[in-house]
């Protein structure tokens, strides 16, 4: 501060007119203070998805592996026509839906017991007790369950232990759904949370008072009121899935691959980076749907 | 008003798009006719090689796969000629192509070396991101080996681009408590009665061990090498490996990951790599490793010399060390392979007895005819007529193959 004052008038002058430049013209101190943000945006996140759709309408040279800047839509034409593209695609999605619904009939109960009936101290570690998968590594949580479901872990031991045939989950569909459906449970549970919690208690009361029994009062005033809020976690949980590859690659055994996998094998192995690009608009397209509908129906209020 | 800073903003904002997506689309240009630069200064003529090999920069960067610069032999090498090394472990051959093409290609004037296998070389010469290596600077190529002094995945029309360095077979691994008799052939990862039960890498050049076994359980199809397949030859693998799906249990992606489903009890006989046969007794686990009569499908690792190596003399001085009798013995016992360089075979027996021979270093040279090593497929394989299926068409097949 005193540095600021032995600096002089003139300093002083300069700072005194840019502030009141900036007070007489406030669109210039909202792109002062958005320009830095923007740019990011615009170039990190807008820009790598332009390039990425760019380089989906290039080729590969088969014979030194690099891309050749032709324009074609061969990419997107094998992705339509080749059965085993379509089949893949309709997994993911299929996968994705199924982990979506999973997750919110299992965070609805939870997180309505969490907004509505538990104290605050069972609050707080329920709380964590959500969170705490989400402090150690992605992968760790991953290999764990692959050690469960092996056929000489966990799971195989505590069924045999009471006199159960083994699972014989090891590298299977339902395999992958469960580990789904937990890795991105937390994210289910926390947009239902906010909104079951935002719901007034008077509105429950006045349910009441017009004479609608718990049943009622939950189909007609606390669905509606934290639909919102499932969607938004939907968002998450549909999208993480939709774009996931560690799971199937460790979980799933290598037979059932998702759109993620194809686009890291034609990377990592082929070095085919405009298919990849092509099969990873996929995705952004299924997503684009999805948030329209999703705006419909009014998800984003309870973001 | 209002309306006015809006539509000032948004205008503001399409500028700016507009420049970030001019800047991306400059940025992909300029890359690109890099690349392709690259690409023809690359010929197949020996291009200037050294003569002799100069004071080492004191500094080596290698791409290899983990712990081939074990310290028991790489700090004895730092400490004759100065070179620090600097590694950086790769998974797969994918990933060593990848980090090898990062930054412009050519190891992007950051690594100098790289310990690339048969199914990664030819990629890598294709794409320039190797370069010439003059063998004569390397006293023990001499003493290779005949067939790892210019094998087909790292010589190109007589110019070498590394210097070989170890190999080993792929191998079919069972569990002996589970799987009785044991099997003595590879038909046995085809055959139902071992439905899920079964392993096998997810990696395309796996279409070939499933050539290889056509090649001598179906002689009509006329296949010679499992890496030059025609189009009659290669659908009837592709085939047989859409039948193998219905009976395999896991695809590993890592050996590690195939190790472990052996470890867990998930599968009980696969394809796998000696190295893992070690670690899985070394953990009691019962399993035996069988190289079928017929032979087996192998890999062969080089040290290739990387198109901008920035420290040239070290990695000339690297693969002089590393083809020597002892040093060959120390890493082949570190990791369970095979030297190229037959002269390792008494240092071998020294550190284990026996060794040599359960290593196959000491076996006459036609036992390497039962050995196909791993090579990069390309629609030119030497018949003239340019009608092999090439390595695009093997991944995307692969991708058909898995689902």
């Amino acid at each position: 501060m005193t540095e600021v004052v032995e600096a002089g008038p003139s300093l002083r002058g300069a700072r005194l007119r840019l502030s009141a430049a900036l007070w007489r013209r406030p669109w210039l101190k909202a792109a002062g203070l958005l320009a830095l943000p923007v740019l990011a945006f615009l170039v990190v996140y807008v820009g790598s998805l332009a390039a990425l759709f760019v380089s989906s309408f290039w080729q590969v040279d088969a014979f030194t592996g690099k891309v050749v800047h032709d324009w074609t839509l061969d990419n997107f034409s094998t992705i339509i026509h080749d059965s085993v593209y379509r089949q893949i695609i309709l997994r993911t999605i299929l996968m994705a839906a199924a982990v979506t619904l999973t997750d919110a009939v299992l965070a609805f109960p939870l997180a309505f017991f969490m907004a509505r009936i538990a104290p605050r101290r069972l609050r707080l570690v329920l709380f964590v007790l959500v969170l705490l998968p989400l402090w150690s590594s992605y992968l760790v949580r991953i290999y764990s369950w692959r050690l469960i479901l092996a056929k000489n872990g966990a799971l195989n031991w505590a069924l045999n232990s009471i006199g159960l045939p083994d699972a014989g989950l090891a590298y299977t569909n339902t395999a992958m759904w469960i580990v789904f459906s937990y890795v991105w449970l937390p994210f289910m549970i926390l947009p239902v949370y906010a909104a079951l919690e935002r719901i007034p208690q008077n509105y429950l009361e006045a349910s009441g008072d017009l004479g609608a029994r718990g049943w009622r009062t939950f189909r007609s005033v606390i669905l509606p009121l934290a639909l919102p809020g499932v969607i938004a976690g939907s968002i998450f949980t549909f999208s993480l899935t939709l774009g996931d590859f560690i799971t199937p690659a460790l979980v799933g055994g290598g037979k059932h691959n998702f759109i993620g996998n194809v686009v890291e094998e034609q990377i990592g192995i082929n070095g085919n980076v405009p298919f990849a690009a092509a099969l990873a608009s996929v995705p952004v397209l299924v997503m684009g749907i999805y948030l329209v509908v999703a705006k419909r129906l009014g998800a984003f209020e309870a973001l | 008003m209002k309306n006015a800073h809006r539509r000032l903003l948004s205008w503001g904002a399409a500028a700016l798009l507009v420049g970030a997506l001019a800047a991306v689309a400059a940025g992909c240009g300029s890359s690109g006719e890099s690349k392709s630069s690259a690409t023809t200064t690359t010929g197949g003529t020996p291009a200037n090689t050294p003569s002799s090999i100069g004071k080492g920069e004191g500094k080596l960067n290698l791409i290899e796969w983990p712990y081939y610069s074990d310290p028991a032999f790489a700090k004895k090498f730092t400490q004759q000629t100065g070179c620090v090394i600097q590694r950086k472990d790769a998974g797969s051959s994918n990933q060593m192509v990848a980090l090898m093409r990062a930054g412009g290609g050519g190891g992007g004037g950051q690594w100098d070396l790289v310990s690339a296998s048969g199914d990664a070389s030819l990629r890598l010469i294709r794409g320039g991101d190797v370069k010439p290596v003059n063998v004569n600077l390397i006293p023990s190529w001499q003493n290779f080996i005949p067939i790892f002094k210019s094998p087909a995945h790292n010589t190109v029309d007589g110019v070498h681009y590394g210097v070989s360095l170890q190999w080993g077979p792929n191998v079919l691994l069972y569990n002996n408590q589970k799987v009785k008799p044991g099997p003595t052939q590879w038909g046995a990862l085809y055959d139902s009665k071992y439905k899920g039960q079964i392993t096998i890498p997810n990696n395309p050049i796996q279409i070939a061990d499933a050539a290889f076994y056509l090649m001598h359980s179906n002689p009509s199809l006329g296949i010679t090498d499992p890496y030059e397949l025609n189009k009659t030859q290669f659908d009837a693998t592709v085939k047989l490996l859409k039948q193998q799906r219905k009976l395999v249990k896991l695809y590993w992606n890592y050996d590690t990951d195939g190790r472990a489903a052996f470890a867990n009890g998930d599968v009980s006989i696969g394809a796998i790599w000696p190295v893992d046969t070690l670690a899985l007794q070394a953990k009691k686990v019962p399993v035996t490793e069988v190289i079928p009569k017929d032979g087996a499908t192998g890999w062969a690792d080089t040290w290739m010399l990387a198109k901008k190596a920035p420290h040239p003399n070290c990695a000339y001085l690297w693969m002089k060390y590393v083809t020597t009798p002892q040093v060959q013995a120390q890493q082949a016992l570190i990791f369970g392979e095979t030297p190229v360089n037959p002269k390792a075979c008494p240092f071998m027996n020294t550190i284990q007895a026996g060794s040599c021979a359960k290593y196959h270093l000491n076996e006459p040279l036609n036992y390497y005819n039962t050995i196909k090593f791993w090579k990069t497929p390309i629609a030119d394989c030497g018949n003239g007529k340019n009608d092999c299926m090439d390595y695009n068409d093997w991944q995307t097949a692969w991708t058909q193959i898995t689902g």
